[in-house]
């Protein structure tokens, strides 16, 4: 069999954080009841006109520096006319002759290494509405609310070859976008989602083989799925000697297969022209030199400096930098304890136990870097123990409780009384006398026991060294 | 006339325009469209070599928005014209795909 | 005294002088509506109901002396393309036949603001596609100064109402001349003003980039007072414009001299009534003799507006008007299979042949493989006929001509070939390509007794100009009421 080669290129739909809709004030907040979040502009009434949030504007900027672009510093928007329930006008206000961005390029890296994938435009444009299918009726019924909020779409070259590459480019955007603070990125949400154009074509071959665009990618999972589906069918056609078709498809995640979108109906001619209800934006030097100058320190450098400013392995810091999220905790609540290792350890350990427990993202973390440090504080005051500490770190993990009251409140503060201590090691030894036999001959692991002993004895409060230090005082003699 | 539109083309521009004509009404679009566009191309006599296209005709620029939340739920009176409304929603024929 | 014959602004100091109540001024145009619009049927609704309580309100408003403006209670009618709040709004389209919106264009505000009192909403070509009136799903409106004829188009209903006296003065819209031709066949005063001088929020968009609101009244004195209550500057229209001076009342003085007025001489060529190149050619001599310097001058690209602007104007019409689907708003087609059945059987059903006439067209001319030959060819033509005019201005304060090539047709006349009436727009529509203020106003009448208008166009944002010029034309004449209205005295 011949060998074939995966071309994809991705189009990637980012949902702005904005407070308000591009072209309205309203709420773009998610989950209200349908329709209540909705005016005259973003349904499309007779006689309403469009007005451009600016910070729609600041936040595709901002994307475009990050992503190596060219920002377009005469822009425009455009209408692009098709006919569809979930769009208002029948039209969608967005970017054709002027992309706000243009001819950027990410680096990524994977198990072949790095890479760098081009991105040949960035636009700004509105949402769609939603439909949802009304079993009971047999009709569909239009919720506008998500009608109006700003997306920039995202779309790069045809340079990536495999699922692989694909899902570490949507990494770098999401790590990117994130850390920008210009929107959440979720995929399962919709907040992010990625359209893949794929074809294939023989290996060693320049020209590109017609290609198909996948629709309804909404996990890394769905994605690779679709890519391995697609692939093969498209290989299959040409091995039959048929013709890929310039199409649409819709991914089917449950079934694990795409179907063609295909309708005489919808001609798929958007008859494009300059938007004459917006005019157009003007960049100057002096407002792209202020957006350059707000770009955050993006994770290549913050990882760098993790290293070199903490000392903290090149391991943690690559975790910790994975998201923007647990960066800022990490930050914040070295900044206040000064101990750097220490925290780092609670986010790489308790943190991401506890988030894969509650199948939580770490986005979604909600406890203050305060009581993070306090906590670490605490445990380096000798105030708690270790095993009391990773209780009360559970305690802020999900209540962002203040961890001094609670350790207060609760009495969890270590015992380091060495006569009392002294008297339920003795009592421990005395009722363990094969634990303390197998020491004295030589099995050095009964001490551990014993020390379990002595700290449940203890209610968990007693002070580790001084439980160690009078255990191996006793039973040397 | 110089321009003769076919049947094909007023069926797609009736597919792009959401337009159905009846018999007499395609055959009349036909030939209006056809004069139209043979005038229309009165304009090929024109030198535009150069000439920057005019979309806005005044130099207006940079007309932005701050982003604030100013409206509030409106629902009662966004859906008070709609043909047909269930749950807060407009109604329409079955959208699903194929 | 009939109230009705008097001008918005004389009728408005009387109001204010007390010597008449808003409800006698309202009841007066409420009465005369009765009277006549079974014969002219200038509106599509009328709001005696609504017109009554506002009337109150608003002299109650008086009294207290919150409103002290011109315009304080004197009865208005708004074309149907601008959206009144719980009051139908049409377009004179099938498919805003149940239409209410639910807010209020922002012109209509500002007009609210300087207490008029609305009596209804006007008849038009439907979506303002037409010159005649008789494209309206509601009935052709018939001109009062001969019934057989149309009173033009788009804004024929609110152009006829001031001719008839069914109010005291109106709001048109402008997109090739909408304002200014109907004002001409009906013998009655009309301004478009500059492109974003009055908000566009709340009008019902026919072709975006060329829409204007405007007055229509008996003289240019009330045209200036009703365009200072009605310009302003909105941050809900991004095409708004901030002006420095809407203070367009300061400009009626009886003063041309030394002013500069050019004549292009492809105004007055082929297809040019000759009755109506007289009275205008007149109309020119009369400022002539008032001191303005007036020469002929060869204004370039006549022939290239009409194409041009027929490529813009359908193709943002194509796209403005796809909101009308039958899921949002308006008629929805009876029986239906489907989505795309629904919109289609919605969409044909609910539009009149010249609105489809032209979405065809206008969809044709942006799609796959045309929009550059067609629609970004347009664009560059309107650059070029743009700065015909600049070039012009240079030089000339004001351009004169005729606002049509002939006076009112006989009402049937015009519908069968669209080419021959898009060519009566000539005079009109490259001021809406170009942006700048018009004005027409009556300077006589043909042999068969129907009105001819002078038309007077100025630089962008020189709206005083021509109305410098139009009120020192108008103080050589008086105005001429028709028959209809002269009988009601």
């Amino acid at each position: 069999m011949k060998q074939y080669e995966t071309v994809i290129g991705l189009e990637v739909h980012v949902e702005l954080a904005t407070k308000t809709k591009i072209f309205c004030s309203c709420s773009t907040e998610f989950g209200g009841a349908p329709n209540t979040h909705t005016c005259p502009v973003c349904t499309g009434m007779p006689g309403s006109l469009p007005v451009l949030n600016k910070q729609v504007v600041e936040y595709a900027m901002a994307v475009g520096l990050a992503t190596n672009c060219k920002i377009t510093q005469y822009c425009k928007f455009d209408r692009k006319n098709y006919f569809y329930p979930d769009n208002p006008q029948n039209y969608q206000i967005s970017q054709l002759y002027l992309p706000i961005c243009r001819d950027g390029k990410v680096e990524i890296e994977t198990e072949q290494g790095k890479k760098a994938i081009g991105i040949h435009e960035i636009h700004m444009e509105e949402d769609a509405g939603k439909l949802i299918h009304d079993e009971w009726s047999d009709c569909s019924l239009v919720d506008f609310n998500r009608s109006g909020v700003p997306l920039i779409e995202i779309v790069s070259e045809p340079d990536m070859r495999s699922a692989e590459e694909v899902i570490a480019y949507l990494e770098k955007l999401r790590l990117i976008i994130q850390y920008l603070g210009a929107s959440d990125c979720k995929l399962n949400e919709g907040s992010m989602r990625a359209d893949v154009n794929l074809s294939v074509r023989e290996v060693g071959t320049e020209k590109f083989g017609t290609r198909t665009e996948m629709k309804n990618l909404n996990s890394f999972k769905a994605i690779a799925r679709a890519i391995q589906n697609e692939t093969e069918r498209q290989i299959d056609l040409i091995e039959e000697g048929k013709e890929v078709i310039q199409e649409t498809r819709r991914w089917d995640d449950n079934k694990e297969y795409s179907y063609a979108m295909r309708s005489k109906e919808d001609a798929q001619d958007y008859r494009y022209f300059p938007e004459p209800d917006l005019v157009p934006i003007e960049i100057s030097d002096e407002w792209l030199e202020r957006v350059k100058a707000a770009q955050p320190e993006f994770r290549d450098e913050k990882k760098a400096r993790y290293i070199s400013e903490y000392k903290l392995p090149e391991y943690d810091a690559d975790i910790i930098t994975l998201y923007k999220k647990m960066a800022d905790i990490f930050e914040e609540a070295t900044a206040i304890c000064k101990n750097a290792k220490k925290v780092s350890n609670y986010l790489m350990g308790e943190t991401m136990r506890l988030l894969k427990e509650k199948n939580m993202d770490p986005e979604e973390l909600s406890f203050s870097p305060e009581n993070l440090a306090k906590l670490i504080k605490l445990t380096e005051d000798g105030v708690i123990n270790g095993n009391v500490a990773k209780q009360v770190f559970a305690e802020i993990f999900e209540h962002n409780t203040d961890p001094e009251s609670y350790v207060e409140e609760k009495g969890l503060k270590m015992n380091s009384d060495t006569e009392g201590i002294r008297k339920i090691v003795e009592e421990v030894v005395a009722s363990h006398p094969q634990s303390v036999e197998d020491y004295k001959n030589g099995k050095e692991k009964a001490i551990g026991f014993l020390v379990g002993q002595t700290m449940k004895a203890a209610k968990g409060k007693a002070n580790p060294g001084i439980v160690n230090q009078l255990l191996k005082e006793i039973l040397s003699k | 006339m110089e321009n003769i539109i076919s049947d094909e083309t007023i069926e797609y521009v009736g597919i792009l325009a959401k337009l159905d004509l009846s018999g007499e009404e395609k055959e009349k679009a036909k030939k209006d469209m056809g004069s139209m566009l043979d005038y229309i191309d009165k304009l090929n006599e024109l030198d535009t070599t150069g000439v920057e296209p005019m979309s806005h005709v005044f130099p207006v620029k940079n007309v932005f928005r701050e982003d604030v939340v100013v409206n509030g739920d409106d629902r009662e009176n966004i859906l008070k014209n709609a043909p047909e409304e269930k749950d807060g929603s407009f109604m329409v024929p079955k959208t699903v795909d194929n | 005294m009939n109230l009705m014959s008097l001008t918005a602004v004389e009728l408005g100091r009387k109001i204010k002088e007390k010597e008449v109540s808003v409800t006698e001024a309202v009841t007066a145009a409420l009465d005369q509506t009765e009277a006549l619009d079974k014969i002219y049927h200038c509106y599509v609704t009328v709001d005696r109901e609504g017109a009554l309580k506002k009337a109150e309100q608003v002299q109650k408003a008086i009294d207290e002396g919150e409103l002290t403006g011109p315009l304080a209670g004197v009865p208005v009618a708004i074309k149907d393309n601008m959206c009144t709040q719980g009051m139908l709004t049409t377009c004179s389209s099938k498919i805003l036949e149940n239409f209410y919106p639910t807010y209020t264009a922002e012109a209509v505000l500002n007009l609210e603001k300087a207490g008029a009192v609305m009596i209804g909403k006007t008849n038009m070509d439907e979506f303002a596609m037409g010159s005649t009136t008789e494209t309206s799903a509601y009935g052709v409106t018939r001109n009062p100064w001969n019934e057989n004829h149309v009173p033009g188009g788009s804004s024929g209903g609110s152009c006829a109402a001031v001719a008839a006296e069914e109010c005291s003065y109106a709001l048109g819209s402008d997109t090739g001349g909408s304002i200014r031709q109907p004002s001409s066949f009906c013998g009655v005063t009309g301004i478009k003003p500059t492109y974003g001088t009055v908000s566009r929020y709340g009008l019902i968009a026919y072709g975006s980039s060329l829409d204007q609101i405007g007055p229509v009244a008996k003289d240019v004195t009330d045209c200036a007072a009703v365009l200072e209550a009605i310009a302003s500057y909105d941050a809900k229209d991004s095409t708004s414009v901030k002006r420095e001076d809407y203070n367009f009342t300061k400009a009626l003085v009886d003063d041309v001299k030394g002013m500069k007025i050019g004549i292009p001489k492809s105004y007055f060529g082929e297809g040019l009534d000759n009755e109506v190149r007289n009275a205008v050619l007149k109309a020119s001599k009369t400022l002539e003799e008032k001191g303005a310097v007036v020469e002929e001058f060869e204004l370039g690209l006549v022939d290239y507006a009409i194409p041009a602007y027929y490529i813009i104007a359908s193709a943002e019409a194509s796209s403005n008007l796809a909101r009308f689907d039958g899921v949002k708003y308006g008629f929805r087609t009876k029986d239906y299979d489907g989505l795309h059945q629904m919109y289609k059987k919605t969409r044909s059903e609910g539009f009149g042949q010249e609105v489809k006439r032209r979405i065809m067209l206008g969809s044709f001319v942006l799609s796959s493989g045309y929009y550059d030959a067609y629609y970004l060819k347009a664009l560059r033509t309107k650059a070029l006929i743009k700065r015909e005019f600049d070039k012009a201005f240079e030089k000339y304060d004001v351009i004169l001509g005729p606002a049509a090539p002939t006076t009112a047709p006989e009402i049937g006349k015009s519908l069968s070939d669209p080419i021959k009436m898009y060519l009566g727009d000539i005079y009109t529509i490259s001021v809406n390509l170009a942006g700048l203020p018009g004005i027409s106003v009556p300077c006589g009448t043909d042999s068969k007794g129907l009105p001819i208008g002078l038309q007077l166009i100025g630089d962008s944002f020189m709206e005083k100009n021509i109305i410098r010029a139009a009120y020192s034309f108008e103080q050589t004449r008086s105005y001429a009421r028709c028959a209809a209205a002269l009988e009601r005295d």
